[in-house]
């Protein structure tokens, strides 16, 4: 019954009359997509990263290369964008956590991380350099680009059921619980004997590997791609913040951040259209959440059960 | 290999940039040394300080170099007000709440800079902006070698404030032992206000300096985040030596990088030295066990 609700509300855009607010949808999805993958780590892992940019950057800069140099489809591109995402998931995390970062130092160290990949995106022949790269218009399936804007929605659409799917494995399988273990306690997840670095790192490659599929729905949907765009720091905000507001740690909690993130900023938008008021909101929120409400939105519907 | 009077000019300008650096990471390293957070609206906060600078400066024709005070003394205001009211409040003392409370901070303060100012970058020229002084074969900013002269005052001053005040070692006393401290009758809450407070008011000091030499626009705290970040981790979390040796070290990181690696590829110094460090020795070159 709720499933069914859920399916009908997520395909119900696809009946909306104008192409714009069909792209309004399928960024909010996108970006319900992207704080879910960041909520995998960040969330079920309490592993918060402030440069989950790096891995979306990645995918997008793997797939535009084997697109442009090597001629490859970019339907091989979305398998490739996610290993790259995986390995470097894997790589951060085994370096950061054998090295016992933790809390802040880990969020730093990601942030480090996502800026020097913005650094040699920048300055490298093979990404363009500053210039970004360009992929050649051909639209169609087979090249992964979409003029109707419902096809890209339905892409948004099969990005999201993936990052969730990912997650209710991650609430229901033995895997999930050690990663809840360590996140709960270190000291005595590892006393369970659980790999503590282990399952860190592996939850950053899953996360990061879904991170960099984004990276490639973004990279179909624009054609194109450079160092501020991919590494931008604002992106790493906004995937964090729309898995805080609707609730780190939760299944639906992603999506329910999207939307409220994504009707806030665009109802500011209409109102006031000078510029920095509708980014100003995403500190506002995020200020607000972690002072009223920690679990996100999701923790309200036991808050009122209790109150009931 | 460029030739040697190349290579010796770059490494003093990384060592007078290296100065300011550290004025902006000495704010840093107080406020993690004493509250043990880590401000990432740091940034932000030495925005809002350049601004009030250029404020000053362009509104009262008043020199950046005479606003020091002023700025420092407001700044102070505003992180001790922040503190107080908003981190202190909001984040409840959590770990991850004061981090992503200073996060959000620092995406309010700029985009509120955005709202007022735009996005513009502004400049203000003052007597010594071109001014330049010729040591040897070099020819030296004088701006530069005024702001690294202040930051070995004012990081003399810290330490002397934090050693051999009642208030400093006060301070010290509820970075070490909380508990304690307030069984001998100091408040936490008001020690840590004023240490954020007096962290932030060093901002004010950075900010002053920095203008001359320098450009102001709502981003471009984004600049020293990481850069402060790293001299912090390079000195050692919370030591005032460290910030000034580090600061240093990273101005001709980024200096020889820049000359080595092009311009481009040159930043990724500062990344670089930063991931390594955390990797490598955490504990930074000069920091005991943590």
């Amino acid at each position: 019954m709720r499933w069914g609700l859920v399916c009908i509300a997520l395909l119900m855009p696809l009946a909306l009359p104008s192409q714009y607010l069909v792209t309004l949808a399928m960024l909010t999805l996108v970006s319900a997509g992207l704080g879910q993958a960041w909520n995998l780590a960040g969330g079920f892992g309490g592993l918060t990263s402030f440069g989950h940019v790096a891995f979306f950057g990645l995918g997008a800069y793997a797939a535009a290369i084997v697109q442009l140099r090597l001629g490859w489809s970019p339907w091989l591109g979305l398998p490739l964008a996610a290993l790259v995402g995986l390995g470097a998931g894997l790589l951060v995390g085994f370096a950061s956590f054998r090295a016992g970062l933790r809390g802040s130092y880990f969020a730093l160290v990601t942030l480090a991380f996502a800026e020097a990949f913005r650094v040699l995106a920048n300055s490298l022949d093979i990404t363009g350099a500053g210039l970004g790269l360009q992929l050649r218009m051909a639209p169609g399936l087979e090249a992964f680009q979409f003029v109707d804007r419902r096809l890209s929605y339905l892409a948004a659409l099969v990005f999201l059921v993936l990052a969730t799917a990912a997650a209710l494995h991650l609430r229901a399988s033995r895997f999930g619980a050690r990663l809840a273990a360590v996140r709960e306690s270190e000291a005595a997840a590892s006393a369970l004997g659980i790999d503590v670095v282990r399952t860190k790192s592996l939850a950053l490659a899953l996360s990061g590997a879904l991170t960099a599929l984004g990276g490639v729905l973004y990279l179909q949907t624009y054609l194109y791609i450079d160092p501020s765009i991919a590494f931008s720091p604002q992106r790493s905000v906004e995937m964090l913040l729309v898995a805080m507001i609707g609730g780190a740690g939760t299944v639906w909690g992603p999506l329910l951040g999207a939307l409220v993130l994504h009707v806030v900023a665009e109802g500011t938008q209409l109102l006031v259209s000078r510029p920095g008021v509708a980014p100003m909101m995403y500190g506002v929120l995020l200020l607000l959440i972690v002072w009223l409400l920690p679990g996100g939105i999701a923790s309200l519907r036991g808050r009122i059960a209790r109150h009931a | 290999m460029p030739d040697f009077d190349i290579v010796t000019a770059a490494l003093v300008g990384g060592v007078l940039t290296g100065g300011v650096y550290a004025l902006v990471a000495l704010g840093l390293t107080l406020i993690y040394g004493v509250l043990h957070i880590v401000n990432f609206a740091h940034g932000a906060l030495l925005m809002v300080a350049m601004f009030g600078a250029w404020f000053l400066a362009t509104a009262l024709g008043l020199d950046p170099y005479a606003a020091v005070p002023v700025v420092a003394l407001g700044m102070f205001c505003v992180g001790w007000a922040l503190y107080r009211f908003v981190i202190g409040r909001v984040s409840r003392g959590e770990d991850r709440a004061i981090l992503l409370t200073t996060l959000g901070l620092s995406v309010v303060l700029e985009n509120l800079a955005l709202v007022l100012f735009r996005g513009d970058t502004r400049t203000i020229e003052t007597a010594l902006s071109f001014e330049m002084v010729e040591i040897g074969p070099l020819l030296l900013p004088v701006a530069k070698i005024v702001s690294a002269g202040v930051a070995l005052v004012l990081a003399g001053l810290l330490w002397a404030f934090m050693d051999l005040t009642a208030t400093g070692r006060a301070i010290r006393a509820v970075a070490r032992e909380p508990v304690g401290a307030r069984l001998v009758g100091i408040r936490p809450d008001r020690m840590f206000a004023l240490a954020y407070g007096i962290g932030v008011g060093c901002l004010g000091a950075a900010g002053c300096l920095l203008l001359p030499s320098f450009y102001v626009s709502p981003s471009v705290g984004e600049n020293f985040v990481l850069v402060a970040f790293t001299i912090v981790v390079l000195g050692g979390m919370g030591s005032f030596p460290g910030a000034l040796v580090g600061g240093i070290l990273v101005g001709v990181a980024e200096s020889l990088g820049g000359l080595f690696l092009g311009e481009s590829l040159g930043p990724i110094s500062i990344s670089v030295t930063f991931i390594a460090i955390l990797l490598l020795r955490p504990t930074g070159l000069f920091g005991a066990a943590r």
